[in-house]
Formats: C-alpha cells, sequence, structure tokens
C-alpha cells in the first residue's frame, strides 16, 4: 500500500463545527465536527445516507446549513459563498459536465466562467484534456464517453481553476476496479501538486489509497476519526489469503508461517471450507516476509491475495455496531480481493 | 502551499466576490454558447421553432380563414393572423423553456454551475438570449411564410421590425414565467401539463385568431386585459397601421411587470434549488 506523509505545513484548509443539516425529520447532519489539513487529504467515510453528500453540499454552498459553522480556506459557507466559490472544487458522484458538449467544449466553458480570456481558456483546456488523457475523445459529445472518461473530465473541470480545496463525493461508485485505479492515481497527482482534498466514500479501500486522516460518520455524527493508520490498527490491518495447490499442506502451511516468528505476524489460521490459509498482516514487508518464506520453503500455490477490513467492519470495531445503512444489506462491500503477483 | 494554490488564474484579488458587468456578460456569453451548442448537438429541438410557424399559418388561414373572414377573403385573413401569431410564437417557445429547464436542472451541471464565482442569474438569462434567438428565427419564418401567401405592410418596415421587438421583449418576460415553473415543478411532463392549461385560454381566450367583437360580453372583458390580445393588437397595429400607443404601453407594462415580479422569484428559486 502507498504510504503518505502527512505535510507538516500549516493549519486547516476546512473547519467545520457543530454543523447541523435536518431535512424535516432526517437529521442529515447532526453536529458535525471535523477539520481537514493543508495539503492533505480527510477520508470522510460511512455508509449511504450517513450524511456524506449533504456535508459536501454545505462545504460546497449548494446548501445552507441549519447551524454551525463551516471555514474553507478562512472564508465562511453561509457568509462568504461568493470568496468561496473561486476556492473550491467539486467532483461529484454524478458527473457534472454538460453531455452533449464535447470534452474540449465542456472544459472551454468553464475556462470561461473562470474569466480565462478565450486563448487561455483554449490552452488549458488542451492541457487538461492531455493530462487526463482525453486528448482523443476531446470533440466527441460528453454523453458517449465510458463511466471513467466521464469522471476524469469531471475532474478535469473541477482542476481547470486550480482550487486549493477540492472536493470529491465519492468520486469511484460505479466505476470498475481498471478505472477506479485511474482515478485514484490523478487523486494522488493533484494532492502530490498541493490540494487539499475532502473525499468522502463508502470503501474503506478507498479511504486507505488516498486519505491521511479519516474521519467515520453515522446518521450525521462523527462517530470515530484518526489518522488511516491508527483507525486500521483499531480494526485490525488486512488478511493475506493463500490457497496452496495442494489442500493437503493447508494445515502444515498455517504452522510453518506462524512458527516461523516473522515480525508482527502473530499467527495463521487454515481456513479447511475454503481451502485458504489467513494471515492477518499490518504491512508491505510482512506481506513480503510471508511471501518469500512459502517460497522458500517450497509451497506450490493455487492462489495469493489480500483483503482489506469492509466498512462494515470498521463500524463493527469503532462502535460496536452494524452500519445503520438503510436497508441495511446495501452495496457497502469492500473486501474486493486484491490479486498479488505470486 | 495556500500562497501557490490560491492564486489561480481564477482567483484574482479577493475583492468581496463581487461580479463585475464585464464578467458577468462573459459569462452569459459561455453560457449562451453552451445552449447553442447543444442544440447544434440536438438539431431536432429546433423542429418547433421551424415547422410551428408554417404550420400554424397554414392550417389557421385555409381551415379558419374562411369562415372567419368570408370565403375567398384568406389573404385578408392573412394580415390580421400573422401579427397574432407573432404572439403566440413567443408564448410557444417560452413554454418549451419551462421543459428545458425542468431537465437541465436534473442534470449534475448544474450543481457545477452554482458552485462556480458566477452570477447565478446568469445561467437563465443565458437560456433566455438564447431561446430569444429561437423566436427569432420562428418569427422570422412566419414572416416569411406570411408575405409568401399575401401579407403586406402597410407601415413601413421600421414599424414591422418594432412589432417584431415588441414581441421578443413580450416573449422574453414570459419565460421568466416558465422557468419558474420549470423549476418548481418535479417533471417536464408536468411543466408541460400546467403550461397548457394556462396557455389554452390565453391563446385562445385573446383576439389572436378572431377580433373579439363576436364573444359574449365576459369573455371580451377578459380579452381587453389578456397580454396576449394587447401583444397582438399591437402589433397589427404596428404593420396594418391604426392607433398603437395604447396596446404598445399596456405590452411593456405587462412585460415589465411579469418580468419584475418573476425573475427574482426563478433566481432565487434557482439559488436555493436543493
Amino acid at each position: 500500500m502507498t504510504r503518505k506523509d502527512i505535510p507538516r505545513s500549516g493549519g486547516n484548509a476546512v473547519e467545520v463545527r457543530g454543523l447541523v443539516k435536518h431535512f424535516g425529520e432526517t437529521k442529515a447532519l447532526d453536529g458535525v465536527d471535523l477539520d481537514v489539513r493543508e495539503g492533505t487529504v480527510l477520508g470522510v467515510l460511512g455508509p449511504n445516507g450517513a450524511g456524506k453528500t449533504t456535508l459536501v453540499r454545505c462545504l460546497s454552498t449548494l446548501i445552507r446549513p441549519d447551524a454551525g459553522t463551516a471555514r474553507v480556506a478562512g472564508c465562511d459557507v453561509v457568509r462568504q459563498p461568493r470568496q468561496l466559490r473561486r476556492i473550491i472544487g467539486l467532483t461529484g458522484q454524478y458527473a457534472s459536465v454538460d453531455e452533449k458538449l464535447s470534452g474540449r467544449e465542456n472544459l472551454y466553458m468553464i475556462g470561461r466562467l473562470l474569466d480565462l480570456s478565450r486563448k487561455d481558456a483554449r490552452q488549458r483546456a488542451d492541457e487538461m484534456l492531455e493530462r487526463f488523457s482525453l486528448t482523443e475523445a476531446a470533440k466527441r459529445p460528453a454523453m458517449t464517453y465510458s463511466g471513467g472518461m466521464r469522471r476524469r473530465l469531471d475532474l478535469a473541470a473541477s482542476m481547470i481553476g486550480r482550487p486549493a480545496v477540492l472536493y470529491l463525493d465519492e468520486p469511484t461508485t460505479g466505476l470498475d476496479p481498471r478505472t477506479r485505479n485511474e482515478v485514484w492515481e490523478e487523486v494522488q497527482r493533484m494532492v502530490g501538486e498541493g490540494t487539499t482534498v475532502l473525499l468522502t466514500t463508502q470503501y474503506m479501500e478507498e479511504a486507505e489509497q488516498l486519505a491521511h486522516e479519516l474521519t467515520v460518520i453515522d446518521r450525521g455524527r462523527v462517530i470515530a476519526g484518526g489518522r488511516v493508520d491508527e483507525l486500521k490498527a483499531k480494526v485490525g490491518g488486512r488478511t493475506l489469503q493463500v490457497r496452496p495447490a495442494d489442500p493437503a499442506d493447508l494445515h502444515r502451511l498455517a504452522g510453518e508461517v506462524t512458527r516461523a516468528g516473522l515480525d508482527g505476524i502473530a499467527g495463521a489460521t487454515a481456513d479447511v471450507a475454503e481451502g485458504v490459509v489467513n494471515v492477518p498482516i499490518v504491512s508491505d514487508e510482512q506481506l513480503t516476509a510471508v511471501v518469500g518464506l512459502l517460497g522458500e520453503r517450497g509451497f506450490a500455490l493455487a492462489g495469493i491475495s489480500t483483503h482489506l477490513p469492509s466498512l462494515d467492519e470498521v463500524f463493527l470495531a469503532v462502535t460496536g455496531q452494524k452500519t445503520s445503512a438503510p436497508g441495511g444489506e446495501q452495496d457497502i462491500r469492500t473486501d474486493e480481493f486484491q490479486e498479488v503477483a505470486a | 502551499m495556500s500562497a501557490a494554490t490560491v492564486s489561480a488564474p481564477t482567483a484574482a484579488p479577493a475583492h468581496e466576490g463581487r461580479i463585475g458587468l464585464r464578467a458577468n456578460l462573459r459569462h452569459i456569453g459561455a453560457l449562451a454558447r453552451r445552449n447553442m451548442l447543444q442544440i447544434k448537438q440536438d438539431p431536432e429541438s429546433m423542429f418547433d421553432a421551424l415547422l410551428m410557424p408554417v404550420v400554424f399559418i397554414l392550417l389557421f388561414t385555409f381551415v379558419f380563414g374562411g369562415s372567419i373572414a368570408g370565403k375567398g377573403h384568406e389573404k385578408e385573413y392573412v394580415n390580421y393572423l400573422v401579427p397574432g401569431l407573432m404572439a403566440m410564437m413567443g408564448m410557444q417557445i417560452a413554454m418549451a423553456v419551462g421543459t428545458g429547464i425542468n431537465d437541465d436542472f436534473k442534470k449534475g451541471v448544474m450543481d457545477r454551475f452554482r458552485t462556480m464565482p458566477i452570477a447565478r442569474s446568469s445561467v437563465l438569462i443565458a437560456k433566455i438570449v438564447v431561446e430569444v434567438g429561437r423566436m427569432l428565427i420562428a418569427t422570422t419564418i412566419l414572416l416569411g411564410m406570411g408575405f409568401a401567401i399575401g401579407l403586406t405592410v402597410s407601415t413601413s418596415v421600421l414599424h414591422l421590425l418594432a412589432a417584431v421587438a415588441l414581441a421578443m421583449v413580450f416573449g422574453a418576460s414570459l419565460m421568466w414565467i416558465f422557468i419558474l415553473l420549470g423549476l418548481s415543478l418535479q417533471t417536464a411532463q408536468a411543466v408541460q401539463g400546467v403550461a397548457m392549461i394556462v396557455l389554452l385560454p390565453l391563446q385562445f381566450g385573446s383576439s389572436i385568431f378572431a377580433p373579439t367583437s363576436n364573444m359574449p360580453g365576459w369573455l371580451e372583458g377578459f380579452t381587453k386585459y389578456n397580454p396576449l390580445s394587447n401583444l397582438a393588437d399591437a402589433a397589427r397595429h404596428l404593420i396594418n397601421g391604426g392607433p398603437v400607443a395604447h396596446s404598445v404601453w399596456m405590452t411593456l407594462a405587462w412585460a415589465a411587470g411579469i418580468t419584475l415580479v418573476t425573475a427574482p422569484l426563478a433566481v432565487a428559486k434557482f439559488r436555493n434549488k436543493t
């Protein structure tokens, strides 16, 4: 996994205190406090209906909070909305580009709305198309784009004005794994260039990939927060699953890994029903060590994968409760397997 | 990092974030361009503006003209009808604005506009600018068809242009009503439904198609205050000659009144739409 050093510099780009927004009986936000430090990524993790989108809409001046304060780069969201709009970029769950316009026309329009001259707007549009690998599709209407291309165009549109603070509201929901990785790479690049990001997601894996710090919200309230590794330590790290070619090797393999006394590895368990050995790990070094050991001992392997705690497991760990997502068993599984080259 | 990133090309000195007139016009231009590109991408959306005047003028002249003006007098009816249809074109195109804006709002791009440092009214004004252009095209076709089947201008070209301009001003004011409707109702179908209910009595309870003198007294009273009658009469007198002052002023007063009431409501609705 990527290691992210938290930039040491400066104060908070986003400060939210006691933010409340009710829609009739529904308490979408019920007193949320959070900070995003300049140049970092804060992941806001929560199930559907937790209030993530309402939070982003308040912070981007689309809706007025009922109570509490929120400041972005020093601008109050209620009292200084116009200044604030010069600072922020927003990429929502649904691509906010004009589908009938081509990619280039969309970006040119955004440039003009941001007061670039015709020439600069054209130049900046081409620059962004190039950067987001959309040059070939530049002249096609956005409605002909694939989901990933649309999301990239959306990100490009958000980046035209070089926003200091970027909100990403579930940026990869509905994308396939490959496209999701593309979006992640872009986000990491923007952060590398100094953009502060507030990211909402339902996926633990996404939070882990992108965020320096995490805030877990549920039913409009913050229920946990902290650095990603702190939260992970609380929840437990990843699980490495090893599938021996011969199921008869299961117990011997588990025994060897446990006895090897690799740094920080407490124990491996054999899951006979699934035909795999589960090894809890917390670092890439441990992953390498286990794989090295298995190679050394000459085990024939049929598969190897790592598995992140799901949002459900995170919730279970921090609250002792299942997620309160409306409808219960919604699509909040994050325990997709990442294939690791064996 | 703040200094480097905040000083984007956009972030001119943070002078209270007010949007100057020139910037505002530039934004309206960029957004109007978007609306025009949408039409280019979807040429079928121009069908109404292109075909409606042709269908209406032929239908009303040859189906009703004989009955209203007497058989063989259809050509005389053309001079009565065309100025009336100029008023009707505005109404029809304005209705399309309502359904269009309702549709547009379902797309995420409105959220982007509303999080950008532009006056929120500029999105709506840009739409009106382009729709007035569509209205102008429809009116030009209407007049072209009119001339082809016998329309004559007994005043001057300037009077004719004044009539067209008056229709545009009034049409633009109507668009605010339909924008408000489009932003208030849930679906485009509902907008269309409500619009039809309002439109039909206004169109037919007016002097657009037939002189009001043969209508029952209560209806004649209604038509007198119906802004479409005022506009139709104003255009008629501008083209055919006659006293124009009253009907022109009435039309302008209606246009100003409608705009002053509905434009701020529409912009507020747009601002607060969640």
